[in-house]
C-alpha cells in the first residue's frame, strides 16, 4: 500500500461512491475531509466528557475543561504564539474576523480612520470591514491584484496613511490559490504604525504557520478547512492588542463580576468566549493539527506537488483554459486552481463532472469583487489536498475533456 | 393542443429513456442549444429570475387570456431545463398553469438529482412562472 493510500484509509468519506462512482473530492478549499481521531474525539467529547467548561466542580467538568484547555496549548504550540492567552476559540474564520472587527473597531477605529483588505478576499474578509467602516464613518480603501493574481506591493506604500489602522489580507487566496508575502507585508504596515489581521482559512492548511515569524496581529482560521470539526475556529491575537479591546459578546465565562453597578470583564482568553462553547467541536482541533503535521511530511508533499505541476501544465498549456492565479513563480502556487473554460458556462462543466464522480465548486467563490475584477460571473474551482492521487487528478483532465465535448456539440 | 398533463407525461417518458445522468444531460444540452434565441434586449435585471447559479432571464406575453415565455440562460444545461419547462406550459391559460401543482418536476427526478443550488435555481424558475400566472388570473 503506497502512503498516500494509507491516509485515505483514515478519511472514510474518500471510500464514498456518488451515482455508482468512486468519489474524487477536490473541493478541499470548502472544506477539508475529516480523519476518523478526528471523529473518534468528536465522539468521545459527547460519550465521555460532556459537561459545561470552567464553572463546575464536578469530575466530568474537570475532564471536558482538561480537554478544552489542552486544545488550547496544542494550538499555541501548533502557531508558535507567545502565550496561550493569545489563542481564542471562535465558530470559525468568520466569527473570528467579526470579533475583530467590533472589538479592534471599538478600540481603535474613529471616523476618518482607514482599513485596507486586498481585492482578493473572502467576502468574510470584507463584509465585517464595511459593517465597521459604516458604523464607524471609517473608509475602506482596496490593495489591488495584478493580471496574474499577484498583489501589487509597489501600491501599498500609497494605500498606508497615518489613518490606517489595519491592513486585513489572506494568508492564501481562497480563489487564486497564491502564497502571499504576509512577512513583507506586515513589515511595510507596522513601520506604518498599521496593524495587520491575515484570514489564514487556507494558509493553515498548506503553510507551516509561525505567528511570531510571521509577525502579524491577527491570525484566523476556521477547523474544517484543516481536518477538524465544523463551526470551530481560531483567533490568535497579540496580547497587547487583544488586552485593550473591548469583549464582542457579553454572557457566560467572559465575566469577572456582575453587579447592577456594573460588570467587569475575565482576564484573556475567557474575555472573549461568551457562551457555552463548541464543547465536542473545539478538541477535534489537536488531533486535526497533528495530522497537518504528519502530512507536511516530505514524501506527502512531494506527491502533492507532482499533482500541482501536473495540473500547472495541462491549464497553461492549453488555450483553452483561462488560470486565475498564475505567478510567474509556480512556487507561491498551490494546488488550487480556479480557471474557465473558453465559450463554456462553469456551472454546466461544474454539474457534468459531478456525474462523473468529481466534487468541484463553481460560481463566485464567496469573492464577487475579485470575479469582477477578472470580468467573469463565476469560475470553475479544483483544489487538492494531501489524501489526493495523481490518479485522480489525470481523471479529473480526462472527465474535463469529456464535458468539453458534451457540451461543445 | 395536448392537455397539461398530456404534455407533462410525455416529458417525463421522454426523459425516464435514459437511464445514465450523463445520457439525461446529453439530452438537456441538445434542447438547450435548440431553444429559440431570446432577443439581446430582453436580458433586463427585472427578467433575471434570482436564485440561480448561472443567470436565466424569463419573458412573459399574455395573448388572449393565454401566456406565452421565452428565456434565455447563460449555461446550456439551464437553458435545457428551460426547455423542458416552456415546452410544457407556453401557450396555455394563466387559469391552466396557475392552478398546476407543478409536481411532474419531482417525477422527473430533476430536483433531487440536480445540486441543491441548482435545485434552487429550478425552483426560483417554476415560482416565477407559477406568480406570473397567478398574477394573469
Amino acid at each position: 500500500m503506497t502512503q498516500v493510500e494509507k491516509i485515505r484509509k483514515e478519511f472514510p468519506e474518500l471510500g464514498e461512491r456518488v451515482y455508482g462512482k468512486p468519489l474524487v473530492y477536490l473541493d478541499n478549499a470548502a472544506t477539508s475531509q475529516r480523519p476518523l481521531s478526528v471523529i473518534r474525539k468528536w465522539t468521545e467529547m459527547s460519550e465521555k466528557y460532556n459537561a459545561n467548561l470552567h464553572r463546575a466542580v464536578h469530575r466530568i467538568a474537570d475532564l471536558a475543561t482538561a480537554e478544552y484547555e489542552a486544545t488550547r496549548d496544542a494550538v499555541r504550540e501548533y502557531l508558535n504564539a507567545a502565550a496561550r492567552e493569545e489563542i481564542i476559540f471562535t465558530a470559525g474564520a468568520t466569527a473570528s474576523i467579526n470579533l475583530v472587527a467590533f472589538s479592534f473597531g471599538e478600540a481603535f477605529v474613529r471616523a476618518g480612520d482607514e482599513i485596507v483588505v486586498s481585492e482578493a478576499e473572502h467576502h468574510s474578509n470584507i463584509v465585517p470591514w464595511q459593517m465597521l467602516c459604516e458604523r464607524k464613518g471609517a473608509k475602506l480603501k482596496v490593495l489591488p491584484v495584478d493580471d496574474r493574481g499577484c498583489l501589487r506591493l509597489e501600491s501599498l506604500d500609497a494605500l498606508l496613511t497615518p489613518r490606517t489602522k489595519l491592513l486585513c489580507v489572506a494568508h492564501i487566496s481562497n480563489v487564486l490559490g497564491i502564497v502571499n508575502p504576509v512577512r513583507e507585508i506586515v513589515r511595510a504596515c507596522h513601520a506604518r504604525n498599521c496593524a495587520v489581521l491575515v484570514d489564514g482559512a487556507q494558509g493553515i492548511v498548506h503553510e507551516r504557520v509561525d505567528v511570531q515569524d510571521l509577525g502579524c496581529d491577527f491570525y484566523v482560521f476556521s477547523g474544517h478547512k484543516v481536518y477538524a470539526a465544523p463551526g470551530t475556529g481560531v483567533l490568535y491575537g497579540r496580547r497587547e492588542l487583544l488586552e485593550q479591546m473591548p469583549p464582542y459578546m457579553g454572557g457566560g465565562e467572559m465575566i469577572g463580576t456582575v453587579r447592577w453597578s456594573g460588570t467587569t470583564y475575565a482576564p484573556l482568553p475567557q474575555k472573549f468566549e461568551a457562551g457555552t462553547q463548541n464543547l465536542a467541536g473545539t478538541p477535534t482541533l489537536r488531533p486535526a493539527l497533528e495530522w497537518a503535521t504528519a502530512l507536511r511530511e516530505s514524501a506527502v508533499q512531494e506527491n502533492l506537488e507532482t499533482i500541482k505541476l501536473f495540473i500547472l501544465n495541462k491549464l497553461r498549456s492549453d488555450k483553452r483554459f483561462r488560470l486565475y492565479g498564475d505567478p510567474e513563480d509556480g512556487k507561491d502556487k498551490i494546488p488550487l486552481f480556479s480557471f474557465s473554460v473558453e465559450h463554456l458556462h462553469h456551472e454546466d462543466l461544474a454539474l457534468i463532472l459531478d456525474k462523473m464522480g468529481i466534487a468541484v465548486r463553481s460560481g463566485q467563490m464567496c469573492a464577487e469583487p475579485l470575479m469582477d475584477r477578472f470580468g467573469v460571473t463565476g469560475m470553475l474551482r479544483v483544489s487538492f489536498a494531501p489524501y489526493n492521487t495523481l490518479q485522480e487528478a489525470e481523471y479529473l483532465m480526462e472527465s474535463l475533456e469529456r464535458a468539453i465535448k458534451m457540451l461543445e456539440r | 393542443m395536448k392537455t397539461l398533463q398530456e404534455a407533462q407525461a410525455e416529458v417525463i417518458e421522454d426523459f425516464s429513456m435514459y437511464d445514465e445522468w450523463l445520457d439525461k444531460y446529453e439530452y438537456l444540452i441538445d434542447l438547450g442549444h435548440r431553444l429559440p434565441p431570446f432577443p439581446e434586449e430582453l436580458k433586463t435585471e427585472d427578467r433575471l429570475i434570482k436564485g440561480c447559479q448561472s443567470r436565466v432571464w424569463l419573458d412573459t406575453t399574455a395573448e388572449d387570456g393565454r401566456l406565452f415565455f421565452r428565456a434565455d440562460s447563460d449555461a446550456i444545461i439551464t437553458k435545457g431545463i428551460i426547455s423542458l419547462l416552456i415546452g410544457v406550459y407556453s401557450g396555455r391559460t394563466a387559469r391552466e398553469i396557475a392552478e398546476d401543482d407543478f409536481s411532474f418536476i419531482e417525477r422527473l427526478g430533476l430536483r433531487e438529482n440536480l445540486s441543491p443550488t441548482r435545485a434552487n435555481g429550478l425552483a426560483s424558475m417554476v415560482a416565477t412562472i407559477r406568480e406570473t400566472a397567478k398574477n394573469h388570473v
